[in-house]
């Protein structure tokens, strides 16, 4: 019998889970109000998905376009979430950033500059301005590490290496710890606490084309999910139009968004620059219709409209996949993106030495002389836990949620540049909203936990290491992976997602009976077969809300409900699971906007410049 | 381009020895990319460190033959069609099992250097920063923290001297703070006496390893000496001490 007193245990009043940039933006506000800070993290700290991020944070600065002012950020994440954004978080979202970017400057992050010296800042698709602040094309390297610099000298103790099985509750739901594994040892761990924050990140390791690395596996959406929180718009998956498509092993590393911001353009097999075919009509009017205007954009972006290469996201992403299915795809099934006849070659190193390294040393091809292969690659979850705009806190007590584990302020699709800069903005708030929660409700206390729930979670984990045989943790991710990619793609239909459930649903005794080899240390096998239940939830969750919407919007794309439906325009997706212990969809209606909200989103660019909309 | 052999390090702290793989590789594919495919189909457990697998987190650093490399850049046509590919932890660190080593003495070492201490922004609330005053910063803040240049540095891996020299990885931390137009700090007291400049003895093993190309050794420890010798070892302020008095850390500001 085991014996849950000897699982070590230890306290603190927060545990952060995930050590990104949320996380540990969260962790350094928690810990500035004077609470003791811990941070779980699958990985070493430093070395989050945060750091693969390039193109920069979205922040109306003004210091490259004087235009540009929050109320114009917050009408362009609107409009980009096809009006699906939560309208408080997307306010808060815009008129807070420059003031986390700033910060961030002055713990020791160094952007480029403007000529007179203050921070630069670049063109980004669905963004009507230069707004992104970027380090060459390794924003995400400067963010991760400046936060991690400053919050090492803030007292927080980072548990590296160490994944959390399950969150705990007291007989009311309220939270009052985690159980961790060590990633190292093999040996479990207790830690008692008053507030988590969730900062885990995604799901893409549920697609088999995915920039996503091993982590992401789901891990937040599913553990908040197990004990009580809602899940809201899971449809939502975005796919960068723009991964590496060549050689196979590489298939869906990112390749940055600023290729495109910096005049990089996308060419079919016949070398058409094709995205002119492409332009939806609520982008018409702000987007080049010829390429004469669309060059000319690239030397005078002030009198000239954007070229269509930067529409959002999930428009480029699927015209690109139209491309392909046409019969004009690029030799490995993508589209090629040229900048090595737009730029010149320094002016390629300079602004893109990462995307130069990278293709040079994976792919053998010289982007300052080649053209790229690219194509759509799973990369971004904009549904979430759902989470009250302003606390970040979740359905349950004492829970927190930030970060693109967090559903909210991207609606049916995010704006590239909108996702550091939401890390900072609502990783701060989830911590003060920890802090405030604790200050409240719990005082000095953290609630109890059930010692049989704990053990009966222990003894689930070290099954898979204990049965005398069982299935290969690493084919049954595949399965799961294939399932996911054939039938929750980029497009999708009633029919491919009632397969993918079931095809899930039938995966369910494989992953209950997964047998990983070796001992408790260090087990890879182990970790992949630990790993197979958050996905499991997580891609059961996709499919199921994908399957509920019946409208194609953003980067949901339904070939049996072609275009945006009034009557889903203004409804969430909410995934719970029922007191049956079986996840449950609904539909639930938004409360209408703000009107001063609706008045900015919903004004003519001129008016917000003008100011005649306040 | 057919089976390839991987001779792999496996084991933990109380020991170990190489075992052979016999593993598929196909057009494109990096040492990682096999590495993944022995764990999947022959070693489950075999333990090995990995993130973004396009050279960007430094993660998955280890030893394939004898040269300290990224296993997620190191590309399979490299080596010729019938070499034997060795792959072994990082030497300088102790092994926790298999390919992965116990790195937190890094953490340890950043932990001790002091965070940037910002003057005061203009009136406006921005700082002011010209692009050409930056550009080495940006240099030295490529760095991904792999540790190859502290694994190959002799001072840490032959020597040991992990007590009294933090390596060329903290050094150009120490450069990117003391050269930052921003900071206020005057760290030249302690980047001799607590983090040991003068044990680089400027072989640029460090330099060679790098995969983000950090010139290590010619743009930060050898200016940061420099700094040290103005400092200290200056005739006419050596003389003025003499005569005057005054601590260590006295002398010329920087």
């Amino acid at each position: 019998m085991l014996d849950v007193s000897e699982i070590k245990t230890i306290e603190h009043d927060v545990v952060v889970i995930g050590a990104g940039g949320a996380g540990l933006r969260a962790a350094i506000e928690a810990s500035s109000r004077g609470l003791d800070t811990g941070i779980v993290c699958k990985s070493l700290l430093g070395k989050a998905h945060t750091v693969m991020a390039e193109g920069g944070m979205a922040a109306a600065l003004g210091n490259v376009d004087s235009r540009d002012n929050w109320k114009i950020h917050f009408r362009d994440t609107i409009r980009g979430s096809k009006f699906l954004a939560s309208w408080r978080m997307a306010e808060l979202h815009a008129k807070n950033a420059p003031t986390r970017v700033r910060e961030l400057e002055s713990w020791g992050a160094v952007f480029d500059r403007t000529k007179d010296g203050r921070i630069n800042q670049r063109n980004f698709g669905g963004h009507r301005y230069p707004r992104l602040a970027h380090v060459g094309d390794r924003t995400g390297l400067e963010l991760i590490r400046t936060l991690q610099d400053h919050g090492i000298h803030q007292g927080i103790q980072v548990h590296m290496e160490c994944k959390v099985l399950n969150l705990l509750t007291d007989a009311d739901g309220v939270i009052s710890g985690v159980l961790c594994l060590w990633r190292e040892t093999g040996r479990f761990m207790i830690i008692r606490c008053k507030a988590v924050i969730m900062a885990t990140g995604g799901g893409g390791k549920c697609w088999k084309v995915t920039s996503n690395s091993w982590e992401y596996t789901g891990d937040g959406i599913a553990l908040a999910y197990d004990i009580g929180a809602e899940l809201m718009d899971l449809e939502f998956t975005q796919f960068h139009p723009t991964g590496m498509v060549w050689p196979p092993s590489v298939h869906g590393t990112l390749v940055t968004e600023g290729v495109r911001g910096e005049g990089g353009i996308l060419l079919n097999s016949e070398g058409e620059r094709f995205m002119f075919r492409y332009i939806p009509e609520r982008f018409a009017s702000e987007t080049a219709d010829t390429i004469e205007e669309a060059d000319a954009w690239l030397e005078d972006d002030k009198n000239n409209r954007r070229p269509p290469e930067l529409l959002t996201r999930d428009v480029v992403a699927r015209a690109i996949l139209a491309e392909v299915k046409a019969g004009r795809g690029s030799p490995h099934g993508g589209a090629f993106l040229d900048i090595a006849n737009r730029r010149e070659a320094a002016f390629i190193q300079r602004k893109l030495p990462s995307m130069y390294h990278q293709f040079k040393e994976l792919a053998e091809v010289d982007i300052t002389k080649q053209t790229m292969e690219v194509g759509p690659t799973l990369h971004y979850f904009m549904g979430g836990i759902r989470v009250d705009a302003d606390s970040q806190e979740t359905a349950v007590a004492g829970l927190f949620a930030c970060g693109e584990c967090a559903a909210g302020l991207h609606g049916a699709n995010r704006l590239g540049g909108n996702s550091l800069s939401d890390l900072l903005v609502f990783g701060h708030l989830a911590g003060s909203g920890a802090a405030d929660y604790i200050r409240d409700r719990r005082g000095s206390k953290a609630a109890e936990f059930n010692p049989e729930v704990v053990a009966s979670h222990v003894r689930t984990a070290t099954s898979i290491l204990n049965r005398e045989s069982g299935s290969n943790p690493y084919l049954v991710h595949d399965k799961l992976q294939l399932a996911m990619q054939e039938n929750a793609g980029i497009v999708r239909t009633g029919e491919q997602l009632t397969k993918v459930i079931s095809q899930l649903t039938a995966l369910q005794p494989d992953v209950d009976q997964v047998k990983a080899e070796g001992s408790s240390q260090y087990n890879a096998g182990w970790h992949e077969a630990l790993d197979l239940s958050s996905m499991m939830i997580t891609s059961l969750a996709v499919a199921k809300a994908a399957l509920m919407r019946e409208e194609s919007r953003g980067a949901h794309t339904r070939l049996d409900f072609e275009g945006e439906r009034e009557e889903w325009g203004n409804a969430n997706v909410i995934t719970k699971k029922g007191s049956d212990g079986e996840m449950s969809v609904r539909r639930e209606e938004r409360a209408s906007p703000p009107p001063e909200l609706e008045a900015v989103a919903l004004a003519t660019i001129e008016e917000l410049e003008s100011g005649t909309v306040d | 381009m057919g089976i390839r052999t991987f001779r792999i390090w496996r084991g933990n702290a109380d020991g170990g020895e190489f075992k052979t793989y016999e593993q598929e590789s196909s057009e494109g594919m990096v040492v990682l990319d096999v590495i993944h495919g022995i764990q999947a189909e022959q070693a489950n457990d075999l333990a090995v460190r990995w993130n973004c697998k396009a050279g960007k987190c430094g993660s998955c650093s280890v030893e394939i033959n004898g040269k300290p490399k990224l296993a997620c850049m190191t590309r399979m046509n490299i080596y010729a069609e019938d070499e034997v590919i060795t792959v072994q932890p990082m030497k300088a660190f102790p092994v926790i099992k298999d390919l992965v080593t116990d790195v937190s003495w890094n953490y340890e070492q950043n932990k001790r250097i002091k965070p940037l201490e910002p003057g005061q922004p203009e009136a406006d609330g921005d700082y002011r920063m010209a692009q050409e005053d930056i550009e080495r910063n940006q240099e030295f803040r490529k760095c991904i923290e792999c540790y190859l240049c502290q694994d190959v540095c002799h001072i840490l891996r032959d020597h040991g001297k992990t007590d009294v020299f933090v390596g060329p990885r903290f050094m150009h931390r120490l450069a990117d703070l003391a050269m930052h137009p921003l900071d206020t700090r005057d760290r030249i007291p302690e980047i001799l006496e607590e983090f040991g400049s003068g044990y680089c003895n400027i072989t640029r093993c460090c330099t060679d390893v790098c995969p983000e190309h950090i010139n290590i050794t010619d743009n930060a420890i050898i200016p940061l000496k420099e700094r040290v010798v103005d400092r200290y070892y200056d005739p006419l302020a050596m003389l003025g001490r003499k005569l005057f008095g005054g601590g260590k850390s006295s002398g010329t500001t920087d």
